[in-house]
């Protein structure tokens, strides 16, 4: 289930709060409508994306997905900038 | 039609004056609920010099600011060691004198809460957490401040213990019970750590 995306953040390697927060501010870059791709590692990013998207404003969870990379999960997050 | 109606409620004056009212009357009420609905906001009070406890707090405070709150930080008593840059002793009583060399002298020197062992317990923590690839302590606090945390150092403990203004670092706010009241009713959430 790969998505359109306008711009990729890696926070592969990072953790607890850093994917979340470098996602903050990477999508204060993009326009509305467009979509950030997060890559991480960080197991618990899956519950914080989610946790993030129910609070924040303009902020939209498009989609998550799992991928395998050498071995490694890797856990993909799709937002959208609604505002 | 409209001139069936009008007549109707011009006859009926009492009854439209008693509408009115009603209406103010919600209009204030909802207002006084407006007032009183939690702002997008967090509120921690950072008691603790404990490194661990003190970590929570940031990986709190980041992480909610990360979520589009605001957060305002109170730094009390043992808190304060995280924001000092230094210990110094001149113009100090002997016993905050004492207590300024019982104490760290910056956030680099804060002990855990359990099996410290004279430091070397806070030295694995740290050891530890950068093998895991966790933001240190120091990181944490600049990355709070870049996300627009507001510090509080608080007044009262600060002069109980003889912390100088010059012992801690730039950028504080200073303040009192108060201070930290008119955030944290404001706020979905207060911590006390």
């Amino acid at each position: 289930m790969s998505q359109p995306f306008d711009k990729l953040l890696d926070a592969r390697g990072l953790n607890c709060p850093m994917p979340l927060v470098n996602a903050r501010r990477e999508i204060g870059k993009l326009e509305p409508g467009q979509v950030l791709k997060v890559a991480a590692t960080d197991r618990g990013s899956v519950a914080d994306f989610q946790g993030w998207a129910k609070v924040a404003k303009g902020v939209e969870l498009v989609g998550q997905e799992t991928e395998q990379a050498e071995g490694a999960n890797v856990y993909v997050h799709y937002l959208r900038r609604t505002a | 039609m409209e001139t069936m109606i009008e007549p109707r409620i011009a006859s009926e004056p009492s009854r439209m004056r008693e509408l009115e009212e009603k209406l103010r009357d919600l209009e204030r009420r909802l207002a006084h609920v407006e007032g009183h609905v939690p702002e997008d906001r967090v509120a921690l009070i950072v008691f603790s010099g404990d490194l661990d406890r003190v970590l929570a707090a940031f990986v709190i405070a980041t992480g909610a600011a990360a979520m589009g709150q605001q957060v305002s930080m109170f730094f009390s008593f043992w808190g304060l060691s995280v924001l000092k840059k230094e210990n110094q002793l001149s113009g100090k009583t002997l016993f905050q004198k004492m207590m300024a060399l019982m104490s760290p002298g910056s956030s680099k020197g804060l002990p855990v809460s359990k099996m410290n062992y004279f430091g070397v317990g806070a030295k694995m923590l740290r050891s530890m957490m950068k093998a895991k690839n966790v933001s240190s302590l120091e990181e944490m606090i600049a990355l709070a401040r870049e996300l627009g945390v507001r510090m509080i150092a608080c007044e009262m403990s600060r002069d109980v213990m003889g912390i100088k203004e010059s012992e801690l670092v730039a950028g504080l706010e200073c303040g009192g019970v108060a201070s930290f009241l008119a955030d944290s009713l404001k706020s979905r959430t207060s911590l006390f750590i």
